[in-house]
């Protein structure tokens, strides 16, 4: 009776073992690829094939070739919705991040506080988005708005923000950074890992506070960064809940509201309010390609500006 | 040897992830210099910036709150404290619109939303981190490859699913997608699961548990502060979503309580009644849950979302 066991005994062994992990491994992941299928791999399909057609829900889908991206292109309004969503994009993305960043190099050096005041500027996250839309047509008001009241208060101009075409985004922006609390507890999270060291020699050699700034913490946090700059781009290529609660929807019949067109706005339009659900498929997939555009060349760029410690990648 | 291992201790190891963020905190602060006059200005200086900061962030909230115990005529009177008192507001908000079933609405689709993201996604992460199997890899870039297509391009299929499947006018289509996990929530929870200690599991297929046994009884157990985070973070982006109730709910009676507010808006606001201090109010109502919530897992939702970004 060897108790030996031959290689082949062995390695078909492993084999058996190797086949019931991979067995209960994919019962566990099972629900992901369920839903997958159903709900990504199905709609991307079915959007596809719906951005070549006419489909108004009620009657089939009519097969009209490249009608819809032709379409697109003579669409003053999408021209319109893609220049709002760019400008406001740009706007609020360098906005966003050198605000919290600020905030958080303000909250790293507040010693005891740096608890406190952190609960207090990540609380208007938790604000709905549609509640910050109201908060935008009452706070930004340009007759009664207590923005406009401090600003002249103050002796500065004080424009129609919620009116105004030229001031609607800026406004919508300012508004957006008031809720921003998730990106300055990333970005002070990130600074608490810069080491402590960096800045003493600098200070020994002299640097001052702005050099400091820019030589050691925005190089040594630019990974953290560069993940803020992606997902705030793609959110803002999404900009949709704050913009439609306050200048669109059923009962807006007072306010002009070109400006505000978003593109998933105008997007959400053409699909469930005018059924155009094969336009809104082939917009979908022009945003779709806007947004994959924009992220791959903030990838290249990133190459050239982004510091990972241990160049892990 | 496994036996020695204390679980409590593998638990709190298992917890340093999202713990080290915390504990970091006071030998990270950036060592005063010199106690000079100067350096000592720089401090007021800095606490009187951090403070009036402070007082932007919290005045939208305060107004929001103080206009909503205002008569119509002193809504925009911008006074911290109402000079007209008045509960007016809650009582006309509860008569003019049902109010209390768009809170039981929301308070459904909100749990049932997070309890099945957190199970599925738990189960789903727990396949990923523990099992070796070949295309585990590249399966795993597929789960993070789905967080870049925007939801636009599923929008439209999705609404016909339901459409076909005879849900639209329903809560179903809010919450019913969590059950088949959330790629974001994968992605957290895998991240946890992989920083526990894998004799310990080893230790309970030795006793005799199965796969299953191993997943509930000792994995999820070990897991409670990455699934209170997920717990957390759907309540809460489950709670605030305008898209889909607009775009699945027709009928008064079947709205949320934001998608109540934006037919509020619609109705008082834009109707040219201009009843703002009905907006106002329920505009409150909306946002006190998500407060209160807050106040519950500050801490969870802190480290949280500290973890995301840097694992980012």
């Amino acid at each position: 009776m060897s108790t030996v066991v031959s290689a082949a005994q062995l390695s078909a062994r492993r084999r058996l073992s190797n086949r019931r992990e991979t067995v209960a491994a994919l019962l566990f992941i099972s629900p992901w690829i369920l839903g997958f299928l159903i709900f990504t791999v199905w709609p991307v399909i079915y959007s596809g094939y719906l951005s070549f057609t006419d489909y108004d829900v009620i009657n089939d889908p009519n097969f009209v070739g490249l009608e819809n991206y032709v379409t697109m292109f003579e669409d003053p309004r999408i021209a319109l919705s893609l220049t709002n969503t760019l400008i406001y994009t740009i706007l609020s993305v360098p906005a966003h991040i050198i605000v919290a960043l600020v905030l958080a190099m303000l909250l790293l050096r507040a010693a005891r506080a740096s608890g406190f005041f952190r609960t207090v500027f990540f609380l208007p996250k938790m604000t709905p988005a549609v509640a910050v839309g109201v908060l935008f047509l009452l706070l930004f008001n340009g007759q009664d708005g207590l923005i406009n009241k401090v600003l002249r208060a103050i002796g500065l101009p004080a424009p129609y923000w919620t009116t105004d075409p030229f001031w609607v985004k800026p406004g919508l922006v300012l508004i957006s950074l008031w809720a921003m609390g998730s990106s300055i507890v990333i970005l002070l999270a990130a600074l608490k890992n810069v080491p402590v060291e960096l800045y003493e020699s600098a200070r020994i050699d002299g640097a001052n506070l702005w050099q400091q700034t820019t030589r050691i913490t925005v190089p040594m946090i630019s990974s953290t960064i560069f993940f803020l700059v992606i997902i705030n781009t793609i959110a803002g290529f999404q900009m949709f809940t704050e913009a439609y609660t306050a200048f669109f929807g059923s009962g807006n019949t007072t306010y002009s509201n070109d400006a505000a067109l978003f593109f998933v706005i105008y997007l959400f339009q053409q699909g469930f309010e005018f059924l155009n659900m094969g336009y809104a498929s082939a917009m979908a997939w022009l945003l779709f390609l806007v947004i994959t555009i924009f992220t791959v060349v903030q990838f290249v760029v990133s190459r050239r500006l982004v510091y990972y410690e241990g160049d892990q990648r | 040897m496994t036996s020695t291992l204390d679980p409590t201790d593998a638990a709190a190891r298992a917890a340093a992830p999202l713990a080290a963020v915390e504990t970091a905190e006071a030998p990270r602060v950036i060592p005063p210099r010199r106690r000079t006059t100067r350096s000592r200005i720089a401090r007021v200086v800095l606490y009187v910036v951090l403070a009036g900061c402070a007082v932007v962030f919290t005045y939208p909230f305060v107004w929001l709150v103080s206009a909503s115990f205002k008569p119509r005529s002193d809504v925009f009177d911008n006074l911290l404290i109402p000079k007209n008192f008045t509960f007016e507001n809650y009582l006309t908000i509860w008569q003019e619109a049902p109010i209390g079933v768009w809170l039981v609405n929301s308070a459904i689709v909100t749990i049932l939303a997070a309890v099945t993201v957190t199970a599925s996604s738990a189960m789903v992460a727990w396949g990923f981190a523990y099992f070796r199997f070949r295309g585990r890899g590249a399966l795993f870039a597929l789960v993070i490859g789905t967080m870049m297509l925007p939801g636009a391009v599923t929008m439209i299929p999705t609404f016909l699913i339901w459409n076909g499947l005879g849900a639209t006018g329903t809560l179903t289509p809010l919450w019913a997608q969590n059950l088949f996990g959330s790629a974001f929530y994968i992605f957290l929870l895998r991240q946890f699961f992989l920083g526990l200690p894998r004799e310990l599991f080893e230790a309970a297929r030795i006793d005799g548990a199965n796969n299953w046994r191993i997943f509930t009884r000792v994995a999820l157990p070990l897991c409670r502060p990455a699934l209170a985070v997920t717990l957390l973070f759907e309540l809460q982006a489950s709670w605030t979503d305008l898209m889909r109730p607009l775009i699945y709910l027709r009928d008064s009676d079947t709205f949320t309580v934001p998608r109540g507010l934006k037919s509020l808006l619609d109705q008082f606001g834009f109707g040219g009644e201009y009843h703002w201090e009905i907006i106002v109010t329920a505009s409150v109502i909306t946002t006190v849950p998500m407060i209160i919530l807050f106040f519950i897992g500050q801490k969870q939702f802190v480290d949280g979302i500290a973890t995301t970004g840097t694992k980012g």
